[in-house]
């Protein structure tokens, strides 16, 4: 692609005549592209705007007598890099070839103000230079008042309440800006660094999970709350091609007058795009009533020592997992599963305009007391958006209660990469007949469990909870 | 067979000028020699040469137990046996140079046999340009499947690719052996005798193979190529830390994997390893990456075969240490700056491939007792390939071709100098123009060149008081190359607008490697930019991008125009 450097200021060497083109350029003199200029108060050509003299802006340069607009084809430089005086910046496309543009000036490149793949006017504003680097924000905030592509980041909305948990629709939350403990080195591979400064992701914020701790694409795309994209191709083939037939059809009906159109938030796509992966899954439901008298009197009992509910249900299905383990497991490959080593329980949380999984981990095994203050802990981060990835992705089983809001049942979507998920409803004074036919009332909670039928079956799922009947009606093991 | 030689050359590196052979991320302290107008006498950069004899596959066929001599008649080709000797030539050494050295030897007439230590077909065959090649035929079809953009483009619809490492493995492998058994045969056809061991000088005009077989030639040449050069510090251990040796047969594609020098070899590696889903770190001595190809090929390569790819890279450093991956722990890289020697940084990887040059492979072939002295390894030759002893002067009948002299490192240089020297000994003074070799790298797309870098030519006209002139064209604008969807690619041509002669020409494109042999032709007959620019060339084909820059290039008009042959009434 690009012929770079030289020559697309001696436009008369440019042969018009067929369809091709040449650069004919004498060596000697080497003509160098730039087009700056600078931006002072007094030349306010465009709109009103006063930047100072040390702000230049970058022009989408003229390469050809015919060229009339010009693409972006990527930018060399990425904001808040150091130029050096002839460095290229940018890579554009004119209607022949594509070029570099090089800068004439030092300084740094503050602002893209026409993103790549964008196409704009020639003489048009490209980019900001500034030439220190605390012009630089300064630069910016020109940057974005005056483009019309959008450059403002998505903001991430502000510290959401933390109520309970409706809707179980799994997300990966928005970025999480976390400080890394530790002085260990952080080691990410090529490609993860690269998707970090392409998302802007603080790298050294990443949890890395790929081999000897290293961070990998997969985990960066994660941290950037985008769904891991397909597996890089490895010896054994990806899955066939995906189901077809889907929903593409664009004849929606218009917008009612008036109405607004209000774009996802980085969450809101998230889980958009979670439930619509979700519905490649194969599931089913499977209900149980399960009698509370003994679980509510037990949590009237550790109530005051601080043990909350979920942190009760987490533990009781941790310990129904234990014993059923594929209940535990996940299939992500649609070829093979996976059984968990451990006994990760995610309860989902409603936060201010969205939804997030916190990870209680190894449920089984820390004790109603541990889990309940590593609960109260996992709380006040969601609310701070202080969660770090493995704090919200890697659960193996998800709890979603609604019970709080009275609901008696519902029904949860399973999310991808797992193998099931409980719907928790009210546990309400219910007339139940026992096997001789007397009849009382008992507290009753209806739990529905969704799950993956390519690796969980009916009667496993029967059985698990049959199991977890048990350890909620005879709950004394749950304190051990 | 011609195919074989003509099969390139990838493995055995090219010591262009400024092409350092340390394009390495290793202990080379020693400035890239920039020799400007072709090529340097010898290459450098190693400092000991003692240190082969461990690596060297030839020490593992003394014990080998038949030494077949191949008995083939001479009936069918071979010259006529000699007075007193018993060859008229002897090669040592059955690579791509000495096969090519047979080959016109026994067309020439002269009683030729070739001695081979190891298997024929030396690096090349085996161990280099063919396999890589194979490889890289993967490696060009995975990018293409997986690159949805471009399949779009085209409207095809191709559900996910995936590959069976054993069987890109056993691609690799069963093409080396077909090459191998068509050098062989080709060699047997016309009677060339196979001695099977390992070969020294004895003497004058007398060579040992084997155990203890003399053989008496009136000619002899040496032809031993070159082995992997690993620099000090770096354990190799054939499984995490690898060599282009173990690479080509592809026993793992680790999931990251650091590639020490970003000279050709390494680019072509990384181009099949990120194919096929590694990511690549680069660790490079010289402060930019692809040292030796034209600066401005080099940029736009790196804008399309590194930056998008998912690699990144270390330049300005060398690998001082590299321990393999072992006790549960990763490759470690330990890096220096290369200037300062200062500790720079560690790395963590799962392999890394030593792509650091190669090394002549000359030990132990008895050049003592000829009193020659290698330079660093390798073998002095004047510009005809007659080797020159320790006190500089000729030492009669004896010639060294290829990897081994170290003048131009690539498998069709050697053979041409072997058929040079042939030319020479059977009569006919011939030198090679060394200029007019092209080279190329079979990355997706291709980088190939012939003659001088703009820089180089610049001096060089500085110096000699001429004008240099460049001239570009863009694949974009070439019919066949957009509709391949392949408009990615740059062409330049650097040439004298007194006279319009062709100094040098480099291409970054589809296909680059097959069509920089109309501009070396050129090169090598002396055809001037003037005459060539109206022969005609079929539309469409993307060696109208090479037309282009002919028809582009302004030659003055006082330059004399080569009589066009005599008219033909069709």
């Amino acid at each position: 692609m690009a012929v770079s450097s030289s020559s697309f200021l001696s436009t008369a060497s440019l042969t018009n005549s067929k369809s091709n083109i040449s650069f004919a350029s004498s060596v000697s003199p080497s003509l160098r592209s730039v087009v700056f200029r600078s931006t002072t108060p007094a030349t306010s050509h465009r709109r009103s705007m006063t930047v100072r003299s040390k702000i230049r802006e970058i022009f989408m340069p003229a390469l050809s007598s015919t060229m009339t607009e010009g693409k972006i084809v990527s930018w060399i430089k990425t904001e808040g890099e150091k130029l050096a005086k002839g460095e290229s910046v940018v890579v554009v496309e004119s209607d022949k070839a594509d070029m570099d543009v090089e800068t004439f000036y030092d300084g740094y490149l503050a602002a893209i103000v026409v993103g790549e793949g964008e196409t704009a006017p020639v003489g048009a504003a490209i980019g900001l230079l500034a030439e220190t680097e605390a012009e630089i924000e300064e630069a910016k905030s020109k940057a974005a008042s005056k483009s019309s592509s959008s450059v403002a980041e998505a903001v991430v909305p502000s510290p959401p309440p933390v109520t309970s948990s409706p809707a179980p629709a799994i997300a990966q939350p928005a970025p999480v800006t976390a400080v890394s403990d530790g002085p260990r080195k952080t080691v990410a591979t090529p490609y993860a660094k690269k998707l970090a400064k392409q998302h802007k992701v603080d790298i050294e914020s990443v949890a890395g999970t790929g081999p000897f701790g290293r961070i990998t694409a997969s985990d960066v795309e994660t941290a950037a709350g985008i769904a891991p994209s397909k597996s890089s191709i490895a010896p054994p083939p990806p899955p066939p091609p995906p189901v077809t037939a889907k929903a593409t059809t664009t004849n929606l009906p218009p917008l009612l007058p008036d109405s607004s159109i209000v774009p996802f938030t980085a969450m809101q796509s998230a889980v958009s795009k979670n439930m619509i992966e979700s519905l490649s899954v194969p599931t089913f439901r499977v209900g149980y009533p399960v009698n509370t008298d003994a679980l509510d009197a037990l949590y009237e009992k550790v109530k005051p020592k601080g043990v909350t509910m979920t942190a009760l249900l987490a533990k009781a299905a941790g310990m129904a997992l234990a014993q059923h383990p594929v209940v535990n497991a996940s299939c992500k490959d649609g070829k093979s599963f996976s059984y968990n080593s451990s006994i990760n329980i995610a309860v989902a949380v409603a936060i201010n305009g969205g939804l997030i999984t916190p990870v209680l981990q190894d449920a089984d095994k820390l004790d109603l007391y541990l889990l309940s203050q590593k609960w109260k802990e996992l709380v006040g981060k969601a609310r701070s958006k202080q969660l770090q990835p493995h704090e919200y992705n890697s659960g193996t089983f998800t709890l979603s209660n609604l019970g709080m809001f009275g609901v008696d049942r519902f029904d949860a979507i399973l999310p991808p990469g797992q193998g099931a998920i409980m719907a928790v409803g009210a546990s309400k004074p219910t007339v139940v007949a026992d096997k001789d036919g007397f009849f009382s009332v008992k507290n009753t909670m209806l739990v529905n469990v969704t799950a993956d039928h390519r690796i969980v079956y009916g009667a496993d799922l029967a059985a698990f909870l049959q199991t977890f009947a048990k350890i909620i009606e005879n709950p004394d093991s749950l304190t051990l | 067979m011609q195919s074989a030689m003509a099969l390139s050359f990838s493995q055995t590196s090219f010591t262009r000028p400024n092409h350092v052979l340390g394009s390495s991320g290793s202990v080379f302290s020693t400035p890239r020699s920039l020799r400007f107008c072709g090529l340097r006498r010898e290459a450098f950069g190693f400092s000991t040469s003692n240190q082969l004899a461990t690596r060297s596959n030839r020490i593992q066929f003394l014990s080998r137990k038949s030494f077949q001599v191949s008995a083939s008649a001479s009936s069918n080709g071979n010259g006529a046996p000699p007075k007193s000797f018993d060859y008229d030539l002897i090669i040592i050494g059955a690579g791509v140079g000495g096969h090519g050295a047979a080959l016109h030897a026994v067309e020439k007439g002269l009683k030729t046999a070739i001695i081979e230590g190891d298997v024929v077909g030396g690096t090349c065959v085996n161990r280099g340009c063919v396999p890589s090649k194979a490889l890289l035929a993967v490696s060009g079809r995975m990018r293409e499947l997986q690159n949805e953009h471009h399949m779009k483009s085209f409207g095809l619809q191709v559900s996910a690719a995936g590959y069976d490492r054993q069987g890109v493995a056993d691609h690799a492998n069963n093409l080396a052996t077909k090459i191998r058994n068509n050098l062989t045969n080709s060699m047997k056809a016309i009677g060339v005798d196979i001695l099977t061991g390992f070969g020294s000088v004895l003497g004058p005009q007398k060579v040992k193979y084997g155990k203890d077989n003399i053989i008496t030639a009136k000619d002899i040449i040496i032809a031993t190529g070159s082995v992997p050069f690993v620099p000090k510090g770096i354990e190799v251990d054939g499984k995490t830390v690898i060599t282009s040796d173990h690479a080509l047969k592809l026993e793992s594609v680790p999931e990251w994997i650091a590639i020490v020098g970003s000279g050709y070899i390494g680019l072509e590696f990384s181009d099949v390893y990120t194919a096929l889903g590694s990511e690549v770190t680069f660790i490079e001595a010289l402060d930019q990456l692809m040292p030796g190809f034209d600066p401005e090929i080099s940029k736009l390569a790196q804008r399309v075969l590194i930056n998008p790819r998912k690699i990144d890279y270390h330049t300005g450093v060398f690998a001082s240490k590299i321990t393999p991956a072992r006790d549960g722990k990763p490759v470690l890289i330990e890096l220096i700056d290369a200037k300062t020697k200062e500790p720079k940084d560690t790395l963590e990887v799962d392999a890394a491939l030593i792509a650091t040059g190669r090394a002549p492979f000359t030990n132990g072939l008895g050049l003592e007792n000829v009193n020659v002295v290698t330079q660093r390894g390798f073998i002095p030759v004047d510009e005809r390939m007659r080797v020159i002893d320790g006190k500089g002067t000729l030492v009669p009948n004896l010639y060294c071709i290829g990897d081994a002299n170290g003048k131009l490192m690539l498998a069709h240089a050697a053979s041409a100098q072997g058929i040079s020297v042939v030319e020479q000994v059977s009569g006919r003074d011939h030198v090679l123009n060394h200029l007019s070799i092209p080279a190329a790298c079979f990355t997706h797309p291709e980088i190939s060149m012939v003659g001088l870098t703009e820089p180089q030519a610049k001096e060089k006209g500085e110096k000699e008081g001429f004008k240099v002139s460049v001239v570009k064209t863009s694949f974009k604008a070439n019919t066949k190359a957009l509709a391949e969807n392949e408009g990615e690619g740059i062409a330049k041509m650097i040439y004298r607008p007194d006279n319009g002669e062709i100094l040098g020409v480099h291409i970054f494109g589809l296909h680059a490697a097959d069509l920089i042999h109309e501009a070396s032709n050129a090169i090598a007959l002396g055809t001037r930019i003037q005459d060539i620019k109206l022969a005609v060339h079929a539309h469409p084909t993307l060696s109208e991008v090479l037309d282009e820059l002919f028809k582009a290039a302004k030659v003055e008009s006082h330059a004399t125009t080569r009589t066009v042959s005599e008219k033909v009434v069709v």
